[in-house]
This record gives C-alpha cells, sequence and structure tokens, in this order.
C-alpha cells in the first residue's frame, strides 16, 4: 500500500514537471512583459537590472528555467506581473477561502439533492419522480453553468432581491454562487446513484431480503442504499474538475475574489508567473484528489485492491 | 443408470417438418439497423433528433433567406423587442438576433462536427493502436495518456488559446489537443476486452489475417461504444466554445458564436433579458438534445446497459 501511494506520488511529480516544462517554455514565447516600455528605457542600467532581477528576467531562458523549477521546489513561484511586489504563491493563498467555500457548499449541496433524486428514482423506478429526476439530470449537465449564473442573479438576486448578486462581503454572498456551481455536480451524482440503485435493486439479496419479511424501509436503507451508495465516490474526481471550471465562470459573474476570478484576470492581463502558478496548484490539486478517491475507495470496498493480490 | 419407473416408450419423437427448421422469421438485420429499430421506439430520442435536425437546418439556411447579415448594424432598432421585423429582438447595435444566434449555431455546430471527426480519427486509432501493439508501445502511449488526463481539459485549452491568436481554427486546434483522450482510453478497454474473446481466436484459428481481425472482427464491435462517446464529445465542445466566448478568451465581436451572444446578452441583462435568453435557450436545446439522443443510442445500441 505505501509503495503504491509512493509510486502514485512519484507519477504525479513527474506529470506536474512535464506541466511545468510545457507551460514554462510556452510562456516564454509569448509577447508582454511587467515593465512600461518607455517607463524603463529611462531607467539607469542598474535599475533595469534590479528590476528584471526580481522578476527573473535577466537570465537567458534555460537558465531562467532551472532557476524557476529550482525555486518551485522551495515553494516559491515567482512575482506575479500584475499584483506589483507580491509573489504568486501569496496571490493565490489570498484568493483560496472564498472558491475553497464555494466549491465546498456546491459539492455538499450536489451531495444532498443527488443523493436523495437518485435514492428515489431508483425505488420507484419508472415514477414521476424518476422522470423528473432523469430530466433534472439531463438539464443539470445541458444548461451551461454560466447561464445558470447569470439567470439566477437576475432572478434572485435582483428581480426578487432575496440575495446579494455578488460581491464578498458577508456569508449570504457565497449561496447563490455556491448553487449556480451546483447543479451539474447534482445531476452527475443522482444519475450515477440511480444507475447503481438500479442495479444493487436487480440483485438476489434484495430479493431475499423481502422474502425475509423486513419492512420496505429496511431493504431500502439496510441493503439497497447501503450498497449502492460507495461507487458514488468515485465520480468526485470529475466532479471536482467541474467545479474548478465552472468557478472561472461563475466567480467573475459574482464578483467573487476567488482564484477562478484571478485565473481569467490574469489572463486577460498576461500575468504569466500566476497562470503557471494556477495551472500547477489546479493539476496538482485534481490529481491528488483522484489519488484520495482511489486510496478511500479501496478502503471502504474491501473488493476493490490497488495492488496486485497474492491471488493473481 | 435405467430409471425403472419411466420407461423408454413413453416418449415419442416429435416430427420436425423440414421447412420449419430452416424458417427464418425475419432477415437478418445489422448492427446499425438494429439500433435503429430500437430507438425508434424512444420517444424521447426520436424528438430530440427532430429538433435537431430542425436547428441545423435552420443554422444553414435562415442566415441565407434573411434580409438582414450578422454584422450590420442599424442605429433605429437597437435593442428592438421580438417583433414580426426581428424574430428574435436586436442588439445594442441594432443587430438582427434572429440572424445572429443562427450564425452562432453554425460556429458550434461546427465546432462540434470538428470535435466528433477528431475523435473519430484520432481517439479511436490511437487508442486502437495502443491496445492492438500492445507491450512497450502501449505502455509509452498511455503514459502520455495519464499526463494529458492530470490536468483539466480547460485549462490547457486555455493555456493552448492564449499562445494563439483568438479564432474558430485556434478553438479548434485547442480542442484537438484533449479532446480525443476520452475516446481513445475508451476504444483501447474495448478492443483489449475484445481481443481474448473466443471468436477472434476462431477467426485466428480459421486463418484470417492481422488487418481482416481488426476490420472485420474488432472495429465493428466497437462501433457501439464509438458512437456512444462521439454523442458526448459534441456537446463537450459546444460548451467548451460557449464557454472560453463567455469567459472573454474565445472568439470575439462581431463573429457571432452562441458563446459571444450570451456574453453580449448577460451585459446587458439588466434592461433587455431577451438578448439573453435567445441564444441561451438555443444552447441549452442542442446540448439537452445530443445528450438525449446519446441516452437513446446507447440504450439502443448496448441493450445490455438499459436502465
Amino acid at each position: 500500500m505505501v509503495k503504491y501511494i509512493l509510486k502514485r506520488l512519484l507519477f504525479i511529480f513527474v506529470t506536474l514537471w512535464i506541466i511545468v516544462t510545457c507551460t514554462f517554455f510556452m510562456m516564454k514565447q509569448l509577447p508582454g512583459t511587467p515593465f512600461d516600455a518607455e517607463r524603463f528605457s529611462i531607467m539607469t542600467p542598474a535599475q533595469q537590472e534590479s528590476m528584471l532581477e526580481m522578476y527573473g528576467l535577466n537570465d537567458p531562458v534555460p537558465v531562467q528555467y532551472v532557476k524557476y523549477i529550482g525555486n518551485i521546489l522551495h515553494g516559491d513561484l515567482g512575482t506575479s506581473f500584475s499584483y506589483v511586489n507580491q509573489d504568486v504563491g501569496s496571490v493565490i493563498a489570498g484568493r483560496l477561502k472564498p472558491s475553497a467555500l464555494i466549491g465546498l457548499q456546491a459539492v455538499l449541496i450536489g451531495l444532498a439533492i443527488g443523493l436523495v433524486l437518485g435514492i428515489l428514482a431508483a425505488w420507484k423506478h419508472n415514477s414521476g419522480i424518476d422522470y423528473l429526476t432523469m430530466i433534472l439530470a439531463v438539464l443539470g449537465v445541458s444548461v451551461p453553468n454560466f447561464v445558470a449564473a447569470a439567470l439566477l442573479q437576475y432572478y434572485i438576486g435582483l428581480k426578487w432581491g432575496i440575495l446579494p448578486i455578488g460581491f464578498w462581503t458577508s456569508w449570504n454572498c457565497s449561496v447563490l454562487p455556491s448553487i449556480a456551481l451546483s447543479f451539474s455536480a447534482t445531476a452527475m451524482v443522482a444519475r450515477f446513484m440511480r444507475t447503481e440503485m438500479l442495479d444493487v435493486l436487480d440483485q438476489d439479496y434484495i430479493v431475499t431480503a423481502r422474502a425475509k419479511g423486513i419492512s420496505q424501509m429496511q431493504v431500502l436503507m439496510r441493503h439497497a442504499v447501503k450498497n449502492s451508495i460507495l461507487p458514488v465516490v468515485t465520480i468526485l474526481g470529475p466532479i471536482v474538475v467541474n467545479l474548478m471550471t465552472g468557478s472561472l465562470a461563475v466567480e467573475n459573474i459574482y464578483s467573487i475574489p476567488g482564484i477562478g476570478s484571478l485565473f481569467v484576470d490574469c489572463i486577460k492581463a498576461n500575468d504569466y508567473p500566476v497562470i503557471m502558478g494556477i495551472t500547477i496548484f489546479y493539476a496538482a490539486f485534481y490529481m491528488l484528489v483522484v489519488l484520495l478517491v482511489d486510496l478511500v475507495y479501496s478502503m471502504i470496498d474491501p473488493r476493490i485492491r490497488l495492488t496486485k493480490g497474492k491471488e493473481d | 443408470m435405467r430409471n425403472e419407473a419411466i420407461e423408454d416408450s413413453l416418449f415419442v419423437k416429435v416430427k420436425v417438418k423440414a421447412e420449419e427448421k430452416e424458417h427464418i422469421a425475419a432477415p437478418a438485420s445489422g448492427m446499425i439497423a438494429d439500433a435503429w429499430l430500437r430507438l425508434r421506439k424512444n420517444k424521447a430520442a426520436v424528438v430530440a433528433l427532430f429538433i435537431l435536425i430542425a436547428i441545423i437546418l435552420l443554422a444553414v439556411f435562415a442566415p441565407v433567406f434573411s434580409k438582414y447579415s450578422f454584422s450590420d448594424t442599424d442605429y433605429g432598432s437597437v435593442f428592438a423587442q421580438p417583433n414580426a421585423d426581428h424574430i428574435f429582438g436586436a442588439d445594442q447595435f441594432g443587430r438582427d438576433m434572429w440572424v445572429r444566434i443562427w450564425m452562432g449555431t453554425r460556429i458550434s455546430l461546427m465546432i462540434a462536427a470538428v470535435a466528433a471527426v477528431l475523435d473519430l480519427v484520432v481517439g479511436v486509432l490511437y487508442g486502437a493502436v495502443s491496445a492492438l501493439l500492445g507491450g512497450r508501445v502501449d505502455a509509452v502511449m498511455q503514459r502520455i495518456i495519464e499526463v494529458l488526463v492530470g490536468i483539466p481539459h480547460l485549462i490547457i485549452v486555455i493555456l493552448f488559446l492564449m499562445a494563439f491568436p483568438a479564432g474558430v481554427g485556434t478553438i479548434i486546434a485547442a480542442l484537438s489537443i484533449t479532446g480525443w483522450v476520452n475516446m481513445a482510453r475508451l476504444v483501447r478497454a474495448e478492443i483489449l476486452k475484445l481481443k481474448s474473446q473466443e471468436f477472434v481466436m476462431a477467426s485466428q484459428v480459421l486463418g484470417s489475417s492481422k488487418f481482416y481481425i481488426i476490420m472485420k472482427d474488432l472495429i465493428p464491435n466497437t462501433v457501439g461504444v464509438i458512437v456512444i462517446n462521439v454523442m458526448f464529445t459534441i456537446p463537450n465542445a459546444i460548451f467548451t466554445e460557449a464557454f472560453l466566448s463567455f469567459i472573454g478568451i474565445g472568439l470575439a465581436e462581431p463573429q457571432a458564436s452562441l458563446g459571444v451572444l450570451i456574453n453580449g446578452g448577460y451585459q446587458v441583462l439588466q434592461n433587455y433579458p431577451h438578448v439573453l435568453i435567445f441564444p441561451a435557450v438555443v444552447i441549452v436545446l442542442i446540448m439537452v438534445c445530443f445528450s438525449v439522443l446519446g441516452d437513446g443510442l446507447r440504450d439502443a445500441m448496448d441493450p445490455q446497459m438499459r436502465k
């Protein structure tokens, strides 16, 4: 097990290294410096030198690359171009909390509503609630998150004035963006849970449980739900990707100072160090979530073995 | 051991008519015809198919037969509400929304078509080659895929868009870096599964060449997986374009893609909701129809999976 985790971590590092290398050399091809050309040209050579030094631009590109990799290993992601005098790490860290809160709330909403809908839909297969769930599941993945966010903002925030239309002043502000982000998660969970549970309800042990004469509620809770809820863990990876990309648009719409809006702002401002920092952050976070899901799943479901057992 | 209670005389041989023995109830139908028969019974999928055909026809012909062009401004009808002249109203420059929306749909459908072709060519080939060659080639090809899967696709696409000028071509090129990965994985898994099955071995024993086995035994049996996956790639590609254009790094004015239109509509949502609502409805309709049709095709092509 430990060996397996180390192997996976090593692979994550190699993948990150490839990502860093590709994006680094790509960014070097792009135009744009952190300096205003006119003002930069009237500086003394010594001043120019120290400015270049600060952004790590005074060496030839291969040397810059080696230094950059070395700095990353020390946790230093460089200096932001657009946020003057701030290093990338602290720029990103300062934006972490709103994104984390919204993402977490969206996952919780998605799980709560998705699981309930999925369970009810499978239990009452081909009933009204089943059709409603399937319609919601299709709509949830079909309505683009930015359309949902815009409409929620317009109707609930502006027309009915129930919740703030944006900004980040109190917890209330996080409700609408969380709901907007949660739609696709809800749809994915509901659909997955329904399929899993229909599978389980087909199994012989459900018939046995019914034949024993225990109540419907007990069949549902003790046999059906318990056996079908575990695999839901496995769709956490896709859900996290969905939330990450969704946050790019949703945070912009609601003016939330999170990582998603930072990323979009920095792309528009050509702030390459921050873009690289966020790319690395997203990739590392996503791969760690996938690793964690695999580990948790192997722990809760003894039939899944990550390492090759003795029998094969 | 003989059973004393049941004697052989109790048994009478059933007479079978010779012509009935060879009777064929219905002509053998291929996989596609079979799937079509089953798909036809799925009302939702058929409706989705017709709506999609209608949308495609509108996207192709509506701009041609309209007296407006997607970029003509008319300051007399700025933000016109939907009326007989402008069926979907007009935007902040008085451009006709009806024409702009169908032009945008054209771009979305074009991107969808390219994404599908890419999926079919690169994805299927990559997966098939990886599975069939096996060994070291397979290992290397799978490592490449694992690196690509390591980053969320949209991030790769965004980084790519930064490096090249925004345009339909760039978006298509960006999608082509990552769009085929899922397909490659599915096809590889499917072929690996098929490769070890008895009918392939039987074919080998009968002396079929490797090429014949690939073309006649393996690929036809993966058609189901391929078609279903294409149906889910298409809405993804449409969404990606709209998403990028919406956050302002995809296509830009005066081009009219659905994402650009929704972005423009969002800016004036407070006063003129119709500028947002119409393109939003069209994109949702396209996405819903593809996803319903995809579900229908999955049920039709893989009846065992039916839920």
